[in-house]
């Protein structure tokens, strides 16, 4: 569904993407996980036809993304990091328009419209105004803005950045229920638990290359499964384990207290770059 | 290969209905201030061209207004693409560079017909009946029509909303002044008539003003502003083109 072959992207003298190498698969759930500058953005910014390739091949549903511009664009929908919903218009005029824009006929807008609202729980929010709206129901507009032409291949760059726990928690439960539906959704995130939660496949993404893709649970099995935290020299250092009873006994021998945790994505990440994601 | 203006300019058109009445006041003030002060300075004792004053003036100020109203496009452009980052959604849209001119071009030119219309409200207010014929409002539609254009081209072209401002400043109060709004332009040196010839406001002023008093305009003012136009309207596609990073 998205294929990416030896994708580079360069300003000026920053080279922002070295060379990306990707296939997802229909109705996957791929995060693109890495640290702030590790080329996340860019990467969706060029896929949704926001930015220009330097080099190299990327493909939505079979169609390149240059050469075939529009009908790749068809194929996707995009929920951009910042919130970019007209503050001034209604939420149904927002989607309205959008819905306009990827040439939808009124009968077949309205019912959609209907149809995501009850989705995403806004359909008694219809009439308002967007700056009248919360934080997490913005999000969840723009989610349903992004669905409202029934793309094949949703785009998610940091969809969840901002929100409180629980709205964050309800965003995932969305984004799982859209999975469902079939849509092939890219996700990019600096949150390891909603690339843990949520994604079939995880790439870690460091200084605009890609360090390793594979299931949440092989990435971080490759350390162990407990892990200790502690505190040496105003840093924090990591020892893992295989077995829990192990840990315990590295902790019985230890005259201060540790918390013991599961190793997560955050763990195998440090161990591939030597830095941590967040 | 234009599909998708239509939602770009209905977008704009709804956020012109929601603010109607705040624009309403906003375009009245201006056109109302130059009526009052210059109908009590002058009265009906100053006569240029073989008319009053205030029939001189308010061809000038709806020239002067239809350029303004289609310039601040650029702004409301302006305020979408670096404040609500509203233009990513068009260019993540399936719509071709042309469509999103068209649609901008087109509700520059809406906005500068309604304040044309409040001006000859007023002007009628003031006693004074203009001829409205077609010539009238095609010199106004080409106008408009110069001036949106090179608004959509500018706001792709400028970082930040103190460079949108800065243009205005540098672009249009020039022009407003110079361009044969309050005064005619042959009163002025040589010189300066020459430099003002390549000013589309000064055709428009003329235009607008030979045609609202029933005489028949200079065909070349039409034939300038039109080709000018054209010009703004394909480097705003270029622009529009190379904002995409």
């Amino acid at each position: 569904m998205i294929r990416i072959e030896d994708l580079y992207k360069s300003y000026n003298n920053f080279h922002a993407l070295k060379g990306i190498n990707l296939h997802i698969a229909k109705g996957e759930l791929f995060a693109y996980l890495g640290p702030n500058g590790a080329g996340k953005t860019t990467t969706i910014r060029i896929l949704t036809g926001l930015a220009r390739l330097t080099s190299g091949n990327a493909y939505l549903n079979g169609f390149h993304i240059e050469q075939e511009k529009r009908k790749a664009k068809e194929q996707s929908g995009v929920v951009p990091q910042l919130i970019n919903l007209d503050q001034e218009l209604t939420v149904f005029e927002n989607l309205d328009i959008h819905g306009r824009l990827f040439q939808m006929r009124a009968k077949e807008r309205g019912k959609k419209i209907h149809k995501l609202l009850g989705y995403v729980e806004l359909d008694q929010r219809k009439d308002n105004l967007v700056k009248q709206l919360s934080g997490g129901m913005k999000r969840r507009l723009v989610i349903a803005r992004a669905l409202i032409h029934s793309p094949r291949i949703l785009f998610l760059d940091e969809p969840t950045v901002g929100l409180d726990a629980n709205i964050r928690r309800r965003i995932w439960a969305l984004i799982k229920k859209i999975q469902q539906s079939g849509t092939t959704i890219f996700l990019t995130t600096h949150y390891i638990e909603e690339a843990e939660f949520l994604a079939e496949r995880v790439a870690f993404l460091n200084e605009g290359r890609i360090v390793a893709i594979d299931t949440p649970q092989r990435l971080m099995s490759g350390q162990g499964t407990w892990a200790i935290d502690r505190v040496d020299d105003d840093d924090i250092k990591t020892v893992y384990f295989k077995a829990r009873e192990e840990a315990k006994q590295f902790i019985a021998m230890q005259q201060e207290s540790f918390t013991l945790r599961r190793v997560n994505l955050e763990d195998a990440f440090l161990a591939l770059t030597g830095k941590k994601v967040k | 290969m234009i599909r998708g203006w239509d939602a770009v300019y209905y977008r704009e058109l709804l956020i012109l209905k929601r603010r109607f009445p705040k624009m309403l006041v906003s375009i009245s003030v201006s056109p109302l201030l130059y009526l009052l002060a210059f109908s009590y300075a002058m009265g009906n004792q100053v006569r240029i061209e073989g008319h009053t004053y205030l029939e001189f003036l308010i061809p000038g100020l709806v020239a002067m207004s239809s350029m303004t109203r289609a310039f601040a496009i650029g702004s409301e452009i302006n305020v979408a693409r670096f404040y609500w980052h509203i233009f990513e959604e068009f260019q993540a849209a399936p719509i071709c560079e042309i469509a999103y001119v068209l649609g901008e071009v087109l509700a520059g030119i809406t906005r500068a017909f309604l304040s044309v219309g409040v001006i000859l409200i007023l002007g009628l207010l003031f006693g004074v009946v203009l001829s409205c014929n077609y010539l009238f409002w095609i010199a106004i539609f080409l106008n408009s029509f110069v001036f949106s254009s090179l608004a959509v081209g500018l706001a792709m072209v400028v970082k930040s909303h103190a460079d949108q401002a800065m243009l205005t400043n540098f672009v249009i109060t020039p022009m407003a002044f110079l361009g044969g709004t309050f005064f005619p332009v042959a009163r002025l040196p040589l010189w300066a008539q020459k430099v003002l010839f390549y000013l589309p406001l000064t055709h428009a002023s003329k235009a607008i003003r030979e045609a609202s008093y029933g005489n028949l305009p200079d065909v070349f003012s039409y034939l300038l502003l039109a080709f000018i136009g054209c010009f703004f309207i394909f480097m705003s596609i270029y622009c529009v083109k190379t904002a995409r990073e």
